[in-house]
């Protein structure tokens, strides 16, 4: 089926492209479903055969040699144990916290950026540039930034009368210390699609509003914001998944401590395979797996829908 | 007035971007370079001496240089992945783009899956004991490969819509279609986005941190971020080495980013927006 035609064509060509009545068949020989083979193998192989068997072993009792059929047991003890539940939330509050602040930071950023600073050039990159940082870095410079006694952070505070305290050493801020540091490394790649998105909208709509006598905060509100509705779009979808699947970040961080407070899904998959318990271990991975498709998939048409409406 | 102004807002707007995000390096930096009873305070003082080259070579030497095989092993992973990436999702975004019908709906739901799907690790080793791919190099490239083809995918596949058929159709007549078509006349015509996904994927793939964790475990094997995530541990009062350490694995990213900043920024805004 694939290989019919590795022959050359030289017959079947029409001069210059003609219209699309009847080229089917024609176009089906030069684009041979061959191309597709070695990407193809490497994803399904490597991709899609262990998340189709992750659906089997999240019901086994696991040693990677051998598996003992328990039925949904791994998953009863995911959600009865308090350490497990816990993750399901902060998971949740941890992608809410983070694409929330990088929506309303990055287009700022954004806003301010575009504008005609002389400066932005400069801003853009130093904005940008945590993306590119390896998150094991980054997460190890603020873990020492945050440090109870001789951190930056509480030194900083105590300049201005503040006393700060163990931010990841105490269960009430641990995972949103965690969160705000995962905006400081993300808001760079929010704004400049925020800024793409601002680029695009035509001049004619910001001379409309000058027209009308509109002021600066005329113009965000009634052009700016509703025609970066895609870039919005954009920085959700993509930061709310990212947040859900995080695991790098709080793993450098707190390794889920202190305790299991700032456990997310990720960081549970990792604890229960160093403890062996592959079998958990997988069920996590498919309840990960069921939480991002329940909210991706109707974000993602419900947003897309605001989309068209926009 | 309204120029003062202006000046002042860009005053207020450099100064708080230089606080927020150009603080942490330079206490990296800063820290790097100093003696280990100075590195402790953490703090902006001047150094007082600049063991900068001891520093650099005791993270060099530590355990047995783990950090240059850590570099030679992260270099193989993201140089053969990156190839084949841009190959393999070259090759399979022009038939998707080119041919519509059931199977590029399939490809497409694909695609998309795999940007949103998260990995099932512990399945996967499985999956690469079973090949005997499991702690070696060649199935960490296939992993990377995997997980980070639908990003490519959607790059090449937008870049090409924007190649006309007439291009296709006349190399066809001079006899050159399939794999002879895509090879000797379009891939050369996808240079500009091919430097962008080698741009953006070898900066992902250098930088990660959880597939070499779970996928590539021990010493031999080590990466450079995983080696940094042990030496958290090792360094835990010598804090000029583990900046050290970070400094000598940020330079890369820090280099691309000097050199191709704009490719790098439009790269990323592109598969973001298409996602």
């Amino acid at each position: 089926m694939t290989q019919q035609e590795t022959g050359p064509r030289t017959g079947s060509g029409t001069p210059t492209g003609k219209g699309h009545a009847r080229p089917a068949a024609r176009r089906r020989s030069a684009y041979p479903y061959a191309l597709y083979l070695p990407a193809a193998v490497v994803f399904v192989v490597i991709f899609l055969v262990p998340t189709a068997m992750a659906f089997y072993f999240a019901l086994t009792r696991w040693t990677l040699f051998d598996s003992e059929f328990v039925g949904l047991q791994n998953f009863r003890d995911f959600l009865a144990e308090q350490n497990l539940r816990i993750g399901f939330q902060n998971t949740i509050i941890y992608a809410v916290v983070t694409s929330g602040l990088k929506v309303v930071l990055g287009l700022l950023l954004g806003v301010l950026l575009t504008s005609r600073l002389k400066v932005r050039g400069f801003l853009r990159s130093v904005v940008f540039f945590p993306t590119l940082v390896s998150t094991v870095a980054v997460g190890i410079t603020f873990a020492m930034l945050l440090k109870p006694q001789t951190g930056l952070v509480n030194q900083a505070l105590a300049l201005v009368g503040i006393d700060g305290r163990d931010w990841l050493g105490d269960a009430a801020t641990a995972l949103l210390s965690v969160a705000l540091v995962d905006v400081w490394k993300g808001v760079g790649l929010a704004t400049v699609i925020y800024i793409a998105g601002i680029m695009s909208i035509p001049t004619e709509y910001y001379q409309a509003v000058a027209v009308d006598g509109g002021g600066a905060w005329h113009r965000f509100r009634h052009v700016t914001l509703p025609l970066s509705w895609p870039a919005t779009y954009s920085v959700i979808i993509l930061s709310f998944i990212g947040g859900l699947r995080s695991f790098d970040l709080i793993w450098t961080m707190t390794r889920g401590g202190p305790g299991f407070t700032s456990d997310t899904i990720a960081s549970i998959i990792y604890k229960q395979y160093q403890a062996g318990f592959f079998g958990l271990s997988t069920a996590g991975n498919v309840i990960l797996f069921l939480v991002v498709t329940a909210i991706a998939v109707p974000l993602n048409y419900y947003l897309g829908k605001r989309q068209v409406a926009a | 007035m309204r120029a003062v102004r202006r000046l002042g807002a860009e005053a207020v707007a450099l100064v708080l971007a230089t606080v927020i995000f150009l603080v942490p390096f330079a206490l990296m930096l800063l820290t790097a370079v100093k003696d280990q009873t100075q590195a402790v305070d953490l703090d902006f003082a001047w150094p007082t001496s600049w063991p900068v080259v001891e520093n650099f070579l005791a993270v060099i030497e530590a355990r047995d240089y783990i950090l240059l095989r850590a570099y030679v092993n992260s270099t193989i992973i993201t140089v053969a992945s990156v190839t084949l990436l841009v190959i393999f999702g070259a090759m399979a975004a022009f038939v998707l783009q080119r041919r519509p019908g059931k199977v590029a709906r399939l490809a497409d739901f694909l695609v998309l899956s795999g940007l949103i799907i998260p990995p099932a690790v512990v399945p996967t080793i499985w999956l690469l004991q079973a090949l005997g791919l499991f702690k070696t190099l060649p199935g960490m490239i296939l992993a990377e490969v995997a997980f980070h083809l639908s990003f490519a995918m959607l790059l090449f596949r937008a870049f090409i819509a924007a190649i006309p058929r007439e291009l296709d159709e006349a190399a066809q007549i001079d006899g050159c279609s399939g794999f002879r078509l895509f090879f000797r006349v379009i891939f050369p015509l996808l240079r500009p986005v091919t430097i962008t996904v080698i741009l953006v994927s070898s900066v992902n793939i250098f930088n990660d941190f959880v597939n070499p964790l779970y996928l590539l475990p021990g010493d031999e094997n080590a990466t450079v971020q995983v080696t940094l995530y042990n030496f958290q541990s090792q360094y835990n009062t010598q804090w000029n080495l583990l900046f050290m350490d970070i400094v000598l694995i940020t330079i890369p990213p820090l280099i691309l980013f000097v050199f191709f900043n704009r490719k790098i920024v439009a790269g990323m805004t592109a598969g973001a927006i298409k996602g």
